[in-house]
């Protein structure tokens, strides 16, 4: 009791369980979007796509200024979404899946060629660009976690001021299409709330991190209810509920990685859900499929 | 030899035993299934290496398979549920995968080396001081050595199994009402898809493996409507890429895996765009005519 409450009140656990706990929530409520869009592997090849832009970002200011780095990771991402988009449009042979991989790995091969243009220059700044993209959520500063903060109640008012016209566009792009109004641009604002919540993770908890807070939450979240409300709310728990937790437990133990950790957790949840919640889970479907048999066989005894 | 010409007979080697599986899994829409293998991997050669001690040796391969085989079957799993689909599956289970790779690595491999950043990133320049000796006699580079026996098994596969893999990927039902097992030809697919990127970790390193796959394949798929062309056009575009990108990355002095995946992506561009058949132009100018 005593380790947990000094791990508890350990200024660097506050700071990183306060900064992944954020980055969980907002990645919780925007993941909901992007599974119920059917993208749940964007955040995956938008997190490499993000590296050249990182890259170009430094070789053009030649320092490590946060800020610009990450509106570099943004453009650059943006511009992967918009190549993707186009690769796999109406009236394209190209599936989702190759072109998804074709453009994370292009960029991302990219960003590795600039990358070791950088590290021709004298300038010994450029060490550790690539953490960038794997992270080191244990790493974090608090000027980083107000940095997640700030960003994270723009990007969730956002989606609160937009939220009927979000759902529509999720549940029926096409009718939408079809509505007055600024749709289209609304779709992008969507795409580009997806972005920043990605490229923000990227920096604080890698690229593998960010894609399984995008997916595990919002996934887990959709077996308990099929309201989007709910499920919007128990995403963002969720995902606020990893991070901490995660951090908590390579807190309390020696030499446990805390990003991998949050993933762990992340996923006990969405197994949990898949197999015990309540009327989807796979035990409630399998107890209802036995209970109809029963009564269909008491019928049947009825009848005879 | 040269030391620029080793290279690219390197990158050339590794792109086609990569680029030849790339053609039934562009066909398949199951790319993403092989970037998630190319990450789970890591977890089989973590754990063997932790038995054997040695990162040479064959068990690292076979330990990278079964993870990759475990990967495929868990995403299926996760599929067969009907309550995730297909890309929500891959991405619970390769970040889980991978997660418990990176916590083992950090626990347990304090003080053995396994270099993270080479799985990742690579080292196509290095690869070529790592020589195999018979008899006295330099023959070459390792890594060229492996890859070609990669790609001569990854051939061998197809060659062999070429009618059922071409049944079983145009069209499944047929395939199984013809008693084609359809789930050990896509089984067999992905521990080829395992080999292959444990081969080329070393060379390209893990995150652009999965551009070595897709690029050539999916260039080739864009120009050709023929499965036995498409291979032929595959195997073409990887020697191209590899040949061209090495000397391009040698030229500007830049990391040759790099510039090869991004000279991947621009020839797979331009190919979607230019195709004569399939591209965007002339679906544009297609268009532009019906409305006219």
């Amino acid at each position: 009791m005593d380790t947990l409450l000094s791990i508890l009140t350990d200024h660097t656990f506050q700071i990183v369980a306060l900064g992944t706990g954020i980055l969980g929530l907002l990645s919780g409520v925007m993941g909901v979007f992007l599974t119920l869009r059917k993208q749940s592997l964007l955040g995956d090849a938008l997190g490499h796509a993000a590296l050249p832009g990182i890259v170009i970002a430094f070789l053009l200011i030649q320092e490590k200024n946060m800020l610009i780095l990450l509106l570099g990771a943004s453009l650059s991402g943006l511009l992967a979404t918009a190549l993707i988009n186009w690769m796999t449009g109406r009236h394209s042979v190209i599936k989702q899946d190759s072109a998804l991989a074709l453009i994370l790995s292009s960029f991302f091969g990219l960003g590795t060629a600039l990358l070791s243009y950088s590290q021709q220059m004298p300038n010994a700044a450029q060490a550790g660009l690539e953490t960038f993209i794997f992270g080191q959520a244990s790493g974090m500063l608090r000027q980083d976690v107000y940095l997640i903060i700030v960003i994270s109640l723009l990007v969730l008012v956002l989606v609160a001021v937009f939220w009927k016209e979000f759902k529509l566009i999720t549940f029926d792009a096409d009718f939408a299409r079809t509505l007055p109004g600024p749709y289209s641009f609304l779709n992008r604002l969507l795409s580009l709330l997806i972005v920043v919540t990605i490229v923000l993770g990227l920096e604080s908890v890698g690229v593998v991190l960010i894609s399984a807070l995008l997916v595990n939450p919002a996934i887990a979240a959709r077996q308990w209810s099929h309201q989007m409300k709910t499920v919007i709310v128990l995403s963002g728990f969720f995902g606020l509920f990893s991070g901490i937790i995660g951090t908590l437990i390579s807190s309390a133990g020696s030499q446990i990685p805390t990003g991998a950790t949050i993933v762990v957790v992340a996923t006990s949840i969405t197994l949990f859900s898949i197999l015990f919640a309540p009327r989807r889970g796979l035990i409630a479907r399998r107890r209802q499929v036995k209970e109809k048999e029963k009564a269909l066989q008491t019928r049947l005894e009825r009848r005879e | 030899m040269s030391l620029v010409l080793e290279i690219i007979l390197v990158a050339i080697a590794v792109s086609l035993s990569c680029s030849v599986l790339g053609v039934f899994l562009v066909l398949r829409g199951s790319t993403m299934v092989s970037d998630a293998i190319t990450h789970t991997v890591l977890l089989g050669i973590v754990v063997s290496f932790f038995i054997v001690q040695d990162l040479r040796s064959p068990w690292l391969i076979i330990g990278a398979s079964l993870v990759g085989v475990f990967t495929v079957w868990a995403i299926e799993a996760l599929k067969n549920t009907g309550l995730v689909d297909q890309d929500a599956s891959i991405g619970i289970v390769f970040p889980l995968l991978f997660s418990i790779a990176i916590i083992l690595l950090t626990r347990y491999a304090g003080d053995v080396h396994l270099d993270i950043d080479a799985v990742f990133m690579g080292q196509l320049g290095f690869t070529i001081f790592d020589r195999v000796i018979i008899g006295g006699v330099d023959i070459g580079p390792g890594a060229f050595w492996s890859a070609l026996i990669i790609f001569l098994l990854n051939s061998g596969f197809i060659a062999y199994f070429y009618k059922e893999l071409k049944v079983s990927t145009f069209d499944p039902n047929y395939a199984r009402s013809i008693g084609i097992s359809t789930t050990f030809i896509y089984y067999a697919l992905m521990t080829l898809v395992s080999i292959t990127s444990v081969g080329a970790f070393e060379a390209v390193g893990s995150i652009l493996v999965v551009g070595f796959m897709v690029g050539p394949a999916l260039t080739a798929y864009l120009l050709t409507d023929r499965l036995i062309h498409m291979i032929g056009v595959t195997l073409l575009v990887s020697v191209f890429n590899a040949a061209a990108g090495v000397s391009l990355a040698y030229s500007l002095n830049l990391s040759y895996a790099g510039v090869i995946a991004f000279f991947t992506g621009i020839v797979a561009v331009t190919a979607f765009i230019f195709s004569p058949k399939k591209g965007a132009l002339r679906g544009w100018v297609n268009r532009r005519r019906q409305k006219n």
